[in-house]
């Protein structure tokens, strides 16, 4: 166990020297949350609607949870350059903990979505972003985000491990996201859209999770319709959550033990 | 006499579009303390032979211990006793030299003060003392390819592991790479080296096996495998390349085997047979169909001749196929 701690330690370590050295990438994880909460705030924000509130306060929720969603690119891409550059197999032979490697980088990639959600916050706050509630919502909010930051690198690290190409993770991504984020209540309030489609935006996932952050924050929810997700979105979004993690962990940690570069 | 590495019937087949069997039942005894070389074409098994070896892959058949411990059931053990160094650098390209080797310390658990003293002592002794604090991007390949070895010998392990350690190396850092491994041997540490040059195997190597095609065709020392393929033999240089077919041509009539070719040098090599005597008549021949030849040898067969003829043969025999089936 110790073993498993000094492991991770080295290797996080290892990731913040990266972050050191390429500082760009310090760059991109908190420029490009900044330019979301500005392009949709302010340019989207005053041809929107949202009943009970403004469109502001609404889309927070969303922006937080699309850059924790951003890990899973982040982690599978990092670990598809290991596996290409042949570190894999160079940690796979020494005596060390076999969680350690995948450890080791969604923590880092963690650490890296705690620093982007300070920055967005501080920005949210300046566009006029406010949180509703009590501290303990609020914190609850946070601790949501990073588990969900977290459960989406496990889920890269899955991603990268099964592809092990770049290219692939990024055709897989775009063509998960994309629905993904505009299907759902990330960015637009559902209350618009024609009946067959909010039934669809209702059940996505994305749609859980930013509906229980939202409720968490005090945010605008502008939910009309009475489905289950819609009207206990904390409880189902933290099993969703979860469950990803319980999932993705065991698959990711399985794969690496077998990920033999061929 | 202690036994490092031990192998036997080791089977491997990938699946996929075409199922490959990349190990026909490979069996492996190496001596501790000793240098023993996997010699073989691309392709042949020699790098699943390693990767099932240092535990990376897991036979479908067959049992090997390295350091007298399961590579299956106690691969932590073995882990512990065992250095790798794979076919490309396996290291990180955006830390620093010292950084690398500190990291990959710490991951052995060797503890902080011997993990910085030992990455200071390879830093010297592999001299990239002078890079230690340069990120590995800005390294040359074959600085990389040190830095790697390196890595492998930071905990001092017992038995090492080097597939293909100086391909694609130039002379000098072939041969630092090469006293390295020496100096190592000399401690006491059992290495299995694979390698494409003939001539780092027969350097370095105490015995050699030549595998093709997933099986162990020839085992033995670098001289029993020369004698294996035969006497002496009898190597002539054409003058112009253009004759290179008709030289070919003329020197099978001496042989029952295929003469060896070596496009790039020229030359044709076949068992001498009938001594002075047959050296004569290739002479007479040779002057008779008109060419020009700039060397004529006999000498011992060179590694590269061992392994033409070794592969050769085994690419020709049908054997595999029915230990395949």
């Amino acid at each position: 166990m110790t073993e498993a701690l000094t492991d991770s330690t080295a290797l996080i370590g290892r990731h913040l020297r990266h972050l050191l050295r390429v500082p760009e990438r310090l760059l991109s994880v908190t420029l490009m949350p900044v330019m979301y909460v500005v392009v949709f705030g302010f340019l989207f924000g005053s041809a929107m609607q949202v009943e009970g509130g403004n469109y502001r306060e609404y889309i927070m929720a969303g922006i937080f949870a699309q850059v924790m969603l951003a890990n899973l690119q982040t982690t599978a891409v990092g670990v598809v350059d290991d596996l290409r550059n042949g570190l894999v197999d160079r940690f796979r032979s020494l005596p060390m903990s076999r969680y350690a490697v995948l450890v080791g980088r969604t923590v880092s990639d963690l650490m890296l979505s705690g620093v982007a959600i300070v920055v967005m916050s501080v920005v949210g706050y300046l566009i006029g972003w406010r949180v509703h509630t009590g501290l303990p919502e609020m914190a609850a909010a946070f601790g949501m985000l990073l588990l969900l930051g977290l459960g989406a690198s496990w889920l890269g690290a899955l991603l990268g491990l099964s592809l092990r190409n770049v290219e692939a993770v990024s055709a897989v991504m775009s063509m998960v996201m994309m629905p993904l984020t505009f299907l759902s209540s990330a960015f637009i309030p559902l209350s618009g859209l024609p009946d067959w489609l909010r039934a669809i935006a209702v059940w996505n996932p994305l749609s859980m999770v930013v509906g229980a952050l939202r409720e968490l924050f005090g945010n605008p929810t502008s939910v009309t319709d009475t489905s289950f997700p819609s009207t206990h979105p904390i409880p189902v979004a933290v099993g969703l959550i979860v469950v990803m993690i319980a999932v993705a962990m065991p698959l990711a940690a399985h794969k690496y033990r077998t990920a033999a570069a061929r | 006499m202690d036994i490092a590495i031990q192998a036997e019937g080791l089977r491997k087949r990938y699946g996929g579009k075409e199922i490959k069997n990349a190990l026909n039942g490979v069996d492996l005894i190496v001596p501790a303390g000793t240098v023993f070389g996997l010699l073989g074409p691309n392709g042949a098994g020699k790098t699943t032979t390693v990767r099932i070896l240092a535990t990376l892959l897991t036979a479908d058949e067959g049992e090997a211990s390295v350091a007298g411990f399961d590579v299956r059931r106690q691969s932590k053990e073995v882990r512990r006793r065992i250095g790798l160094t794979g076919q490309y650098a396996a290291v990180d390209e955006r830390l620093t030299g010292r950084e690398n080797l500190r990291l990959i310390g710490t991951l052995y658990h060797l503890g902080k003060t011997a993990t910085r003293a030992r990455a200071d002592e390879l830093l010297e002794l592999l001299d990239l003392t002078d890079a230690a604090n340069r990120a590995v991007k800005t390294y040359s390949g074959g600085m990389r390819r040190r830095l790697d070895l390196a890595a492998s010998l930071i905990a001092e392990p017992p038995v090492l592991f080097l597939d293909e350690p100086t391909t694609g190396l130039d002379l000098t850092s072939r041969l630092t790479l090469w006293d390295v491994i020496r100096t190592q041997v000399g401690r006491g540490v059992t290495v299995l080296l694979t390698t494409q040059y003939l001539e780092e195997a027969d350097q370095l190597a105490d015995r050699i096996a030549v595998i093709d095609d997933g099986a162990v065709v020839a085992e033995g020392t670098p001289d029993q495998l020369k004698d294996r393929v035969g006497d002496d033999r009898m190597r002539v240089t054409a003058a112009k390349v253009e004759d290179l077919t008709q030289l070919t041509k003329v020197l099978g009539r001496f042989t029952s085997d295929q003469p060896l070719v070596d496009e790039e040098q020229r030359t044709v090599s076949v068992p001498m047979t009938d001594g002075i005597g047959g050296i004569a008549s290739v002479a007479a021949e040779l002057a008779a169909a008109g060419i020009p030849v700039s060397d004529f040898q006999v000498s011992r067969p060179s590694m590269d001749e061992v392994f033409l003829s070794l592969t050769n043969k085994a690419a020709t025999r049908p054997v595999n196929e029915g230990a395949a089936a």
